[in-house]
């Protein structure tokens, strides 16, 4: 499979990269890891005539630390986030999903901006950022500006990115010290995306749950942020009334599509367990 | 379309050539270059036979265009033997522990598990079969190819090689 011919570009700065693309219009694509965009395009679903690789700019890669905030550059790999000891330490459930993304040779040229600019409901990082609180600094010709993960999914490849728009880099705030975290994701086999799968951060104070935020990824043409699902959970200590009333608050809200990972009813019905499963290890985990 | 010059070293030589920008890094190792150890599987990312060794990094050559490699320092199956022939501990340990059958995703195996060795020199069982599990063995051989990477590991670092009891 060969992809559509296109033009390569290769901008050393995020201005030089803005400027091809608003100069080229909507022929143009940046190209970040490429894990998504080049299957698409091998399959001709995508077809590109300008391609802008995103490599060649030293800024869009590192992890750092910004008061409470951890920020992370754009063009990171997941390889780099799973060997960042902030990450691990700091929140600890993003190295806990990279790992259950795709496999190791993905993993190298993946990157944590791709996963959650390119609006595939498939992705995992998405879902996380809207329960960890996350903001996307985008970059355009008119400047720059910050929009909250849980604002940012419109549609299936849809999301707030404007044409010319660039997702430079990803502002997660640091989750309190004791917090209980938990992704959990069903699939079928490494590398495939989740049938359903579920994100937990919650704190626990006195044996009840003090605060909690849900997401989830792959049951919806978006990330779901379950805010009734947390809701049902707030002030109890996880009893079965609790879980039962969270998973069905958030199967609620779902809407999957019925394929190769099976039928609506069935995506509703794992994607509860899953918001189950991983309240209670989160529960678990918490100090 | 234009074609790009693209100059990178593969296996310790400096190699180049003229590109179209969609050509993908596998196509310019096994056509241009004629090294044909890179296989080609699945052409979706899933089955790891075109893994080659980029900068320290395992990746999927069918996924990664060759003006994307310009510059990079790969490494194929073919630069996998010792220096003077000879089989490296990886090579010796798919031959001794039988880790192939059709043989279609071992270039892949090997160079993957290559870099996995690089990064963790005594990995568990365990390790290694998340650390390959971006390969696809299609004969289903993973148990042999698991005891061909321990057994390289034991070379490398030096003790004796214990088959685990089954």
């Amino acid at each position: 499979m060969i992809p559509g011919s296109f033009s390569y570009h290769r901008p050393a700065s995020v201005a030089d990269a803005v400027k091809l693309l608003v100069d080229l219009g909507e022929d143009a694509r940046p190209l970040a890891g490429g894990h998504s965009l080049v299957p698409m395009m091998k399959l001709r679903l995508a077809t590109p005539t300008h391609l802008v690789d995103l490599h060649g700019i030293a800024g869009l890669k590192g992890i750092s630390r910004d008061g409470q905030n951890l920020v992370i550059g754009a063009m990171t790999t997941q390889h780099e986030l799973l060997a960042s000891d902030d990450v691990a330490k700091a929140v600890p459930i993003l190295h806990e999903a990279a790992l259950l993304i795709a496999d190791p040779q993905v993993r190298y040229r993946g990157t944590i901006g791709g996963n959650v600019a390119n609006g595939d409901p498939g992705n995992d990082m998405p879902a996380l950022m809207m329960t960890l609180g996350a903001s996307y600094r985008l970059e355009g010709a008119g400047g720059a500006r910050d929009v909250a993960a849980a604002d940012f999914y419109q549609g299936a490849y849809f999301t707030a990115l404007e044409p010319g728009e660039i997702l430079t880099s990803i502002s997660v705030p640091v989750p309190a010290a004791g917090h209980g975290y938990a992704y959990e994701k069903l699939k079928r086999k490494v590398g495939d995306y989740a049938t359903a799968a579920a994100a937990v951060v919650l704190t626990m104070s006195g044996g009840k749950v003090a605060t909690c935020s849900i997401g989830l990824t792959n049951v919806h043409e978006t990330p779901l942020f379950a805010v009734d699902a947390a809701k049902a959970v707030i002030g109890t200590s996880l009893d079965t009334a609790a879980l039962k009333k969270a998973a069905a608050a958030a199967s609620a809200i779902m809407a999957p599509a019925a394929d190769a990972r099976g039928p609506v009813e069935y995506r509703k019905h794992v994607g509860g367990i899953m918001v189950t499963r991983a309240l209670q290890r989160a529960a678990s985990v918490a100090k | 379309m234009a074609k790009t010059h693209v100059t990178m070293k593969v296996n310790g030589a400096e190699v180049e050539g003229l590109v179209e920008p969609r050509t993908l890094l596998v196509h310019f190792i096994r056509e241009n270059l004629q090294m044909t150890g890179t296989h080609i599987g699945c052409e979706t990312t899933h089955c790891g036979a075109c893994t080659v060794d980029i900068d320290g990094m395992s990746v999927k050559s069918c996924t990664m265009f060759a003006v994307q490699a310009e510059g990079s320092d790969i490494i194929t199956v073919e630069g996998m033997a010792n220096a003077d022939g000879t089989l490296s501990a990886l090579q010796e340990g798919f031959r001794m522990m039988h880790g192939l059958q059709c043989g279609f995703c071992t270039p892949g195996m090997i160079v993957r598990a290559h870099r996995l060795l690089k990064e963790n020199s005594s990995p568990s069982e365990p390790e290694i079969r998340m650390g390959i599990s971006g390969n696809i063995c299609r004969c289903t051989g993973y148990q042999n190819i698991v005891k061909a990477i321990q057994y390289a590991a034991a070379k490398i670092n030096g003790v004796e090689f214990q088959e685990a009891a089954e």
